[in-house]
């Protein structure tokens, strides 16, 4: 099977560098697969978990935003912050859900509730990706 | 002349303090440097893609237009001015500063012509003392900064061009040279050069699809595009209060070394001329007795 090299990159440093079969992301307009090959393509992505699939294995990256560019035998995602599963602090995550969600609960202005929208989102894109 | 020489020798003592104290500041400098820089290049592959993907989108589908892209007539200009939070590094921050109070004192008539975003205490208090109303301020941006650190003012900043309130965005900070060599900067960034854009594509970029639109994404990635070019003039003023502030210490301590060397002589001297004296009032004294 061909592989593709996915990179994801962050203001900070390079997170994720390494030859995949497949990459799985939740772009803006719905889920996309990509293998070798595909048409090269630029999506914003939405806050979630992005699964590269190597052989059997599979890994999950945390991606916060950002967006993906696609092209024939390589996929670099963009994102202000992305973790590996390893690097995630778990307890951390499991608190700012609770706190998210109670912030929700009480209703509240609207940009508190989007950013409480958007924080919970994180949160549990944190928690998917570390419970693999 | 004993007194005397216990007052030099008090100087030695805390002139020998002072130049421990710069010697050891000097050092962090310099370790601090480095990280930076480190900080910077790593920071490198990101925007470079960013500005690749967004010049090939902005060169590509030619007919696409954004409000970030266009030049309008300029009512209200906005600053971001980066400065750094603590001082002893020479003129860095002043020099700075001077700089760009007499820009807009040049450009601006009334101070509704502009508005100003600071990063760091410096810049702050300096536009407090005078006067200058200032729209946000960040204090406090650690050493090794994060994206996240500055999202807030990045976006304020950004944000206020997109919905029309300045009509230009110019970023003020410290262009990094080398460690003895910082220039200060006032950089126009938005709205975006695409002739520099343009300019900035590398090798055969491939026509891409864009999901949904190349207009849609094009309006999530300029924003992000700016703010990025905001985080790397960040991390290079930070490379520039380093290395200012290395090359100021080095000289204090150099002073230091300098001064303490002249101390010494004085102190010598004054011992030598003690002594002599001694002697002479003994010599003046056996004389009168035989």
């Amino acid at each position: 099977m061909s592989t593709l090299r996915l990179e994801i990159v962050t203001p900070e440093r390079k997170v994720y560098e390494e030859d995949v079969n497949i990459v799985i992301a939740k772009g803006v307009s719905g889920e996309l697969g990509v293998q070798a090959g595909h048409v090269p393509l630029v999506t914003p992505l939405k806050i979630a978990p992005v699964r590269a699939k190597k052989g059997n294995s599979e890994e999950l990256i945390a991606v916060h935003g950002g967006f993906m560019e696609v092209r024939t035998d390589k996929v670099v995602i963009l994102a202000e912050a992305a973790e590996r599963g390893a690097d995630i602090d778990v307890s951390r995550a499991l608190q700012a859900k609770e706190r998210a969600e109670q912030r929700l609960a009480g209703k509240q202005e609207e940009i508190d509730h989007r950013r409480a929208e958007l924080a919970l989102q994180r949160a549990v894109t944190r928690i998917q990706t570390s419970g693999k | 002349m004993a007194k005397g020489m216990r007052e030099i020798k008090r100087q030695i003592k805390s002139t020998q303090n002072t130049k421990q104290i710069t010697k050891a500041m000097e050092m962090v400098a310099a370790s601090k440097l480095k990280r930076a820089t480190n900080a910077a290049l790593a920071s490198r592959p990101y925007s470079d893609k960013l500005k690749e993907v967004v010049s090939s989108i902005a060169s590509s589908s030619g007919g696409v237009k954004h409000p970030m892209l266009q030049s309008r007539e300029i009512k209200r200009t906005a600053y971001l001015v980066i400065s750094s939070d603590r001082g002893q590094a020479g003129g860095l921050n002043n020099n700075l500063l001077k700089k760009l109070v007499e820009t807009i004192k040049s450009k601006h008539k009334s101070a509704d012509e502009y508005a100003l975003f600071v990063i760091g205490r410096k810049g702050f208090d300096y536009f407090k003392r005078r006067g200058y109303a200032v729209r946000q301020e960040v204090i406090g941006v650690p050493d090794s900064p994060t994206f996240a650190d500055i999202k807030s003012i990045a976006s304020a900043a950004v944000g206020g061009f997109e919905n029309g309130d300045y009509d230009e965005l110019y970023v003020v900070y410290n262009r990094f040279v080398n460690a003895i060599s910082q220039i200060p900067t006032i950089k126009r960034m938005l709205p975006l050069d695409a002739s520099q854009l343009e300019g900035g594509k590398s090798g055969p970029t491939a026509d891409y699809e864009y999901e949904p639109s190349a207009e849609e994404v094009l309006s999530v990635l300029l924003p992000k595009y700016a703010e990025t070019l905001v985080y790397s003039a960040l991390l290079e003023n930070k490379a520039s209060e380093f290395g200012a502030r290395m090359t100021a210490m080095g000289n204090a301590t150099k002073n230091a070394t300098k001064m303490i060397a002249q101390y010494t002589l004085n102190y010598n001297r004054a011992r030598q001329a003690a002594i002599t004296q001694e002697i002479a009032e003994i010599v003046g004294g056996a004389n009168a007795l035989s």
